[in-house]
C-alpha cells in the first residue's frame, strides 16, 4: 500500500512496538533473572535491571550444573540436544528426500497405497504414539542412548509431503534431458534434484532443528541416565526441586535458547528463499 | 553419424489409446527430416520413441544398423533439444554442456576443448560462466543446442526448439539451425506444427495425421502435388481451397474438367493459383464478391464469397490491387493448377 497518513503510520508502529515488547519482554526478564545472586529472586520483587552476577551463574550452570536437583553440567545437556537434534533433522531430511524422490520419480505397485501411508501418519503425532514407540525402543533396548532418542522421531510425512510438491513442479522435460546426458536416477538426484531443492532444505532444516531441539515429553520418558539428559527435559528436572535455583535456571534457560538462535541467524537468507521463492 | 530407421512403429498407451499407429520411415546418414502435423498427430510422441524416453509397444527403431528399442536414451547416441530447453538452472552454461560429456566419462581438456568449440559455433562463448537465468529467449536456445552440439552424436533431435521464441528470434534462429545442420551434415529429426518451419528446414517432410502418416517427401512435391485433402489443407497458408467439382461444372467450365481423373468429386485450388488476369494456358472463370480485403505489404489476401455459392474462398495476390469490398470479381485459374480429389477417401485421384 502507497498510503501516507501520519496518523496510520503512528499507530501501525505503535502496534509493532507493543508487539515486539511483548514477545521480548519475558527473555528480558530471563536474562535479567540469570544475572542476579542467589537469593535476589525469592524476596518477592523481581529486579527489573541486570545484577552483577551473571558470568558465575553462567560458569556454574555450565561446568557443575545442579547436581543436587539431579542435573548434570548444562554444556553437556546442551551437547545431548545438539546431537539428538542434529540427528533427527539429518535423519529427517535424509529419510524425506529420497522417500518423495521414490514417490515422484518411479512407477511401482502401490505407489499412491504408500504416498497416503505416509501422508496418514500426519495425523499420528509422537504424544499419541508415545507408549507403543516407547514399548519399542525398550525391546530394542535403545533406552538411554541418542539412538533412542533420534531413531523414532526421524520419520516424517510433512517433509515428505514437501519435497514431494517440490518436486512434482520441477519440469518433466530436467529428468528427460538428464537422461539424454547419461545420468541415471541416482545421479539425477545428486546432480540436479538435491541442487534445486537446496533452499527447501535449508528452510526445513531449520524447522526440523527446532522441531527436535524442542522436544520435551520423548527424553523425558526415554533416559534415566543423566548422561543422556537434553536441556529441555533437564530444565524442568532442577525447577521440579525444593528450592529452585532460579538464577541458575535461568542461565540454564538463555543457554538452550541460543542454538536454535544461530541456526536461525546463518541459515536465515537461505530459509526465507525457501519459503518465498522456487528458483526455475 | 547414422540412418534411422523405423519399421511398423507403434504406441499404445494403456487403455487402448493409440497414438502412433504403425510408422515406416528411413532416414539416410545426413538427412534433415521433419516431422509435422498439428497438435495431437503423434509427431513428439514418434520424436520421444526415438529419443527413447517413451517405450515402444511395436516394431522396430535402428540407429545405424543397431537395434535401440530397449536402450537407455543415453545408451542411444542421440541428442535432443527441448522445447522448452531444459537447461539445468543451477548450472553454469559451461556445466550446462560439460554435463553429458562428464557423466561419459570424458578428460578434463576434452571437455574444455568440445564446450569451446560447440560455444564459438554458437557464439555463446561470452555466457559461459553465467546461469541459464541471466539469458534472454534466444541465448537459452543456442544453449540448448549446445549441449547437443557437443556430445557429436549420431543424430539430433528437436521437439519444437523454436516454439517458445518471438517471431523475429525464430525466423533467424530457424535459419541458423539449417546451416549449422549443412555445415555438420548430422542426421536430425525435427517435431514442429508450424508448416513454414516445415517446409523451410525439412530435406524431406513427413505429414502426419492421427498416428499415421499421410504422406512423405521434399517440401516442393508435398507442395505441388499433396496427397491427401488432409496435406493439402495442412501445408501452405493460406490453406488450399477446396471446391466441390459440381459446382465447377455449374460455373460453365465442363470442357475443361472432363479429363480429370476418375473419382474425382473435389478440386484443390491454392489461394495463389486463383488470378486476377487470365492466364496464358487453358483456364477456368469464377465470379465472386470480395467480403474482406486483407493488406499485408508485399502481398494482399482476398476473402470472397464465389457466386452461387456459400463456400468462403481464400485468394492471394501479390502487391494491392485496386478492388474494394463489395465488388463482383472475375478470378481466373488455370487448368493445371487443380489438384483433383475424392472426397470420399480423402485421397488424390489419378496417382
Amino acid at each position: 500500500m502507497v498510503e501516507n497518513r501520519p496518523w496510520a503510520n503512528f499507530f501501525a508502529h505503535l502496534m509493532l512496538i507493543g508487539g515486539v515488547a511483548l514477545v521480548v519482554f519475558p527473555v528480558y526478564i530471563a536474562i535479567v533473572a540469570s544475572t542476579q545472586a542467589p537469593g535476589d529472586l525469592l524476596r518477592g520483587s523481581l529486579p527489573m535491571l541486570p545484577g552483577s552476577h551473571g558470568w558465575e551463574n553462567y560458569k556454574a550452570m555450565w561446568s557443575t550444573g545442579l547436581s543436587r536437583a539431579g542435573a548434570p553440567p548444562a554444556g553437556h545437556m546442551l551437547w545431548n540436544s545438539f546431537v539428538m537434534a542434529m540427528a533427527i533433522t539429518i535423519g529427517k531430511l535424509s529419510i524425506s528426500l529420497l522417500s518423495a524422490f521414490a514417490i515422484v520419480y518411479f512407477r511401482f505397485r502401490f505407489r499412491m497405497f504408500f504416498f497416503w501411508l505416509i501422508f496418514i501418519t500426519l495425523m499420528l503425532p509422537v504424544e499419541v504414539r508415545i507408549i507403543p514407540t516407547y514399548q519399542v525402543v525398550a525391546d530394542l533396548s535403545m533406552l538411554n542412548s541418542f539412538a533412542g532418542l533420534s531413531i523414532p522421531l526421524i520419520a516424517s510425512a510433512t517433509a515428505t509431503f514437501l519435497f514431494r510438491q517440490f518436486f512434482m513442479t520441477v519440469p518433466e522435460e530436467m529428468l528427460e534431458a538428464a537422461r539424454v546426458d547419461g545420468a541415471g536416477p541416482l545421479k539425477f538426484f545428486k546432480d540436479i534434484l538435491m541442487p534445486l531443492s537446496i533452499t527447501n532444505i535449508a528452510a526445513l532444516f531449520v524447522i526440523m532443528f527446532i522441531y527436535g531441539w524442542n522436544q520435551y515429553l520423548w527424553p523425558l520418558l526415554i533416559t534415566t541416565d543423566p548422561d543422556y539428559y537434553t536441556i529441555v527435559m533437564g530444565i524442568q528436572r532442577m525447577t521440579s526441586e525444593e528450592n529452585p535455583q532460579w538464577h541458575l535456571i535461568m542461565a540454564a534457560v538463555v543457554l538452550a535458547a541460543l542454538p536454535p538462535v544461530l541456526v536461525i541467524l546463518f541459515m536465515q537468507r537461505l530459509f526465507v528463499k525457501g519459503l518465498t521463492e522456487t528458483e526455475k | 553419424m547414422a540412418s534411422i530407421t523405423l519399421e511398423g512403429l507403434k504406441k499404445t498407451y494403456s487403455g487402448n489409446v493409440d497414438a502412433v499407429k504403425g510408422i515406416d520411415l528411413a532416414i539416410e546418414d545426413g538427412e534433415f527430416v521433419v516431422l509435422v502435423g498439428p497438435s495431437g498427430c503423434g509427431k513428439s510422441t514418434l520424436l520421444r520413441m526415438v529419443a527413447g524416453l517413451e517405450s515402444i509397444t511395436d516394431g522396430t527403431l535402428k540407429i545405424g544398423d543397431r537395434e535401440v528399442n530397449n536402450l537407455e536414451p543415453a545408451e542411444r547416441d542421440i541428442a535432443m533439444v527441448f522445447q522448452n530447453y531444459a537447461l539445468y538452472p543451477h548450472m553454469t552454461v559451461y556445466n550446462n554442456l560439460a554435463y553429458g560429456l562428464k557423466n561419459r566419462g570424458f578428460k578434463k581438456d576434452q571437455i574444455e576443448e568440445r564446450v569451446q568449440t560447440a560455444a564459438k559455433m554458437l557464439e555463446i562463448a561470452d555466457f559461459l560462466q553465467r546461469k541459464p537465468r541471466q539469458l534472454s529467449g534466444g541465448q537459452r536456445q543456442r544453449v540448448a543446442m549446445g549441449r547437443a552440439l557437443v556430445r557429436d552424436p549420431a543424430a539430433f533431435l528437436f521437439d519444437e526448439p523454436l516454439s517458445n521464441l518471438d517471431a523475429k528470434l525464430r525466423v533467424q534462429m530457424r535459419v541458423e539451425i539449417k546451416q549449422l545442420q549443412r555445415r555438420l551434415k548430422t542426421t536430425s529429426l525435427y517435431v514442429t506444427h508450424d508448416q513454414l518451419e516445415a517446409m523451410t528446414l525439412g530435406d524431406r517432410l513427413v505429414v502426419l495425421n492421427g498416428g499415421q502418416i499421410e504422406q512423405v517427401g521434399t517440401p516442393m512435391e508435398i507442395y505441388a502435388r499433396p496427397a491427401s485433402m488432409f496435406v493439402a489443407g495442412f501445408i501452405g497458408s493460406p490453406a488450399m481451397n477446396m471446391l466441390p467439382l459440381d459446382y465447377l461444372h455449374g460455373q460453365g467450365s465442363g470442357a475443361l474438367l472432363h479429363d480429370l481423373p476418375e473419382n474425382t468429386d473435389i478440386v484443390g485450388i491454392r489461394p495463389d493459383d486463383m488470378l486476377l488476369q487470365p492466364p496464358e494456358s487453358a483456364y477456368l472463370q469464377v465470379d465472386a464478391t470480395l467480403m474482406l480485403y486483407e493488406a499485408a505489404g508485399a502481398e494482399s489476401h482476398l476473402y470472397v464469397q464465389l457466386a452461387d455459392s456459400e463456400q468462403p474462398t481464400v485468394i492471394r495476390t501479390s502487391g494491392q490491387p485496386p478492388v474494394s469490398e463489395g465488388d463482383t470479381l472475375a478470378f481466373y485459374i488455370a487448368r493445371d493448377a487443380l489438384h483433383p480429389f475424392n472426397s470420399a477417401s480423402g485421397k488424390r485421384t489419378g496417382d
